[in-house]
């Protein structure tokens, strides 16, 4: 997916969007990083503003967030879980195979912004583990050729 | 021909959408008029994808299922048939209360789930009073199945019995414990059970309204949670006039942002008034001062989606499973390295060597089985010479252990146990909310103390072990708390792996 740059109309109505929402802080971010892949540091103000909060504390909710990017991400994200039941199955030698393959570390993304990698702690899948999210696609029994299959296809 | 194939998402994960485009077009190439319905999981993950062909014998099972396997399901004699799947030896030997329509029915078929006894239980309890509704609970024996163990009947009473304006009852669905999935199972397999659960302890508590608080990994969860729902409001199941009782109840998906610790009831409820994810000291209890600060029931799924079956078939039939102050069912969740990983649903009291050996058929591997972890990242290794503890939580306690969600992840004698016990303790530092110091700093010093232990310093044990006595008497929550569990475990177990003799660990 691609995204456009927000501007502040689009911005002010995704907020708006969500303020009939008891607690609505939390769809707020979540719809801005739907629209934009990351959160605009334009928004935070806005947000504020709108929730009578100041920037700092939306910048600490943000912050506070694995899920939330200050920055978008490479076109495709590929999740790989860390967590004890994909160890079990040899997700560490998985995730050292596809990093030590893309060159980048965890969180990192390709130098052509084609892929970034994030750790992720249990996709729910540990009794067919290793599991991996490659964009929307969840992945059982990963191994790196089966993840290579799936970003080729996703290209 | 009516053929079910699972839409759960280890299902898909393992290819189910695939196999489904394979029968359509199998299907047209031969002519042959088929009807394509989806179902939850069985809980069979090592059969994923489960396919399911209806004839008047019975649903007759074919798995794990390829695209490739498809054809020969339009001809005789299949080499992945397994006969009828209420004949498999899985699901015979279960005691399926919680998930007894998981896996049968269409998760969006509000008439299937009314067919196989659902609404049952909450036109029953329309009928009630609260003050009858909590003491059914009561009852029942049932406990918190998220893990702490607690009378569910008397958390409800206490949030019955307090005075507010509003009250509001959380489905704590963060689900974030490695090996644990029986939250997502029933989510994406059944969602109308929960939406039962939550009603009739809305109702009985006071509670208007409901959330229920689930996790950004589980996108097919909410997805269906949310359809479930609408389906449900449509239905009058949910709204202004809950089946017509004039009773109000209404209820909303919130979705986490990855952050582990908001599984913890506190800080769950700071994320969904959109604060950051910290923890609150207690007092004052959730109960009393819950969400927005009004009473609030927090549950887990597995406790709210088992409230329907104990209104349908009484507290009683429902106390009468079960070993001590354990009662009624619990669904295991058998993963990691394990021949035959799923969702088993049985009794309480059943032994661990059995759930591991008997029921998981040992590792993956096929190597010897090193340890089990039971009760996800913050629950204690078990090793085989405590094979014979049953599944209770009063008896894991005994061992210095836990079942926190009830989920096993099996390892063969490969696993690096020091290793582990570093991911614990690192794992810990990422997803400490910082509240408490103990849990902050003390899980920083826990990995820098198990690296010095892995380059040979045997004296830096002694160190680890207080460390974890202060981490484990002053954290605020569990996450601090409980990461000494299956630190100290795997030192107790495997000392040789920490370059420490026996006598240095104990």
């Amino acid at each position: 997916m691609r995204h456009s740059k927000p501007t502040a109309d689009e911005i002010q109505a995704l907020i708006d969007g969500q303020m009939h929402l008891e607690g609505p802080l939390l769809p707020i971010l979540h719809a801005l990083q739907e629209a934009y892949d990351h959160v605009p540091e334009a928004a935070l103000g806005m947000i504020a503003e709108t929730l009578n909060l100041t920037k700092a504390e939306v910048h600490g909710v943000m912050s506070f967030y694995h899920d939330f990017r200050k920055a978008p991400a490479g076109r495709h994200v590929v999740k790989i879980c860390r967590a004890e039941a994909c160890q079990s199955m040899g997700a560490n030698a998985l995730s050292d195979a596809v990093l030590e393959k893309l060159g980048i570390g965890w969180g990192g993304t390709t130098s052509d912004g084609l892929v970034t990698v994030e750790a992720v702690y249990c996709l729910g899948l540990c009794a067919c583990a290793p599991a991996a999210m490659v964009d929307d696609r969840l992945i059982a029994r990963a191994d790196a050729a089966r993840l290579e299959k799936a970003l080729e296809g996703a290209a | 021909m009516k053929i079910w194939v699972p839409m759960d998402s280890a299902a898909k994960a393992l290819g189910a959408e695939e196999v489904v485009a394979a029968i359509r077009a199998e299907a047209l190439r031969r002519g042959v008029e088929i009807e394509i319905a989806r179902n939850g999981s069985r809980g069979m993950i090592w059969l994923e994808p489960l396919v399911e062909v209806e004839t008047p014998a019975g649903r007759m099972a074919f798995g794990p299922m390829t695209p490739e396997d498809v054809s020969a399901l339009f001809e005789d004699g299949h080499e992945k048939a397994l006969g009828l799947t209420d004949e498999l030896d899985w699901m015979k030997r279960q005691t399926r209360l919680t998930f007894a329509r998981c896996g049968i029915t269409d998760p969006f078929s509000l008439e299937q789930y009314e067919a196989l006894g659902g609404l049952v239980g909450l036109r029953r309890a329309l009928g009630m009073t609260g003050e009858q509704i909590t003491d059914e609970v009561k009852l029942s024996g049932l406990r918190g199945r998220g893990g702490a163990g607690f009378p569910t009947g008397i958390k409800w009473d206490t949030v019955r019995m307090a005075h507010a304006d509003r009250k509001y009852i959380v489905c704590n669905a963060d689900e974030g414990d490695s090996g644990t999935f029986a939250d997502r199972m029933i989510m994406e397999g059944d969602p109308f059970c929960l939406i039962e659960g939550m009603t009739i302890g809305g109702i009985g508590c006071g509670a208007t309204k409901g959330f229920v608080y689930t996790r950004s990994e589980y996108p097919d969860a909410v997805a269906v949670m949310r359809r479930a729902i609408d389906i449900a409001r449509a239905a009058g199941v949910l709204g202004p006039d809950v089946l017509g009782s004039g009773k109000a109840f209404e209820l909303e998906v919130r979705v986490g942002a990855g952050a582990y610790v908001c599984g913890e009831e506190t800080s769950l409820l700071n994320s969904l008034e959109g604060k950051r994810g910290v923890v609150r000291a207690k007092p004052p209890l959730p109960a009393l001062e819950g969400a927005f600060g009004k009473p609030t029931v927090v549950n887990n799924v597995i406790s709210l989606a088992t409230v329907p079956v104990i209104f349908e078939k009484g507290a009683e039939f429902y106390a009468n499973f079960g070993l001590g102050r354990s009662k009624g069912t619990i669904p295991l969740q058998i993963a990691g390295n394990v021949r035959h990983g799923g969702l088993f649903e049985t009794a309480f009291g059943m032994k661990l060597g059995q759930i591991v050996e008997d029921l998981g058929g040992g590792t993956a591997s096929g190597r010897a089985v090193k340890a089990v972890q039971v009760g996800g990242p913050l629950g204690a290794y078990l090793g085989t010479d405590q094979f014979d503890t049953p599944f209770g939580y009063e008896e894991f306690d005994g061992e210095g252990a836990l079942i926190g969600h009830a989920g096993l992840v099996v390892f063969d004698d490969t696993a690096d146990m020091l290793g582990m016990a570093r991911f614990a303790m690192e794992f810990c530092a990422v997803e400490s909310c910082g509240k408490c110091t103990p849990c902050r700093i003390g899980a920083v010093r826990g990995v820098e103390t198990l690296d010095r232990i892995a380059a040979g310093d045997a004296e830096a044990v002694p160190l680890l072990t207080d460390l974890c006595e202060t981490m484990k008497d002053g954290s605020l929550c569990a996450l601090g708390g409980f990461t000494p569990y299956p630190v100290m475990s795997a030192l107790r177990l495997f000392p040789e792996e920490f370059g420490a003799v026996r006598e240095a660990a104990e």
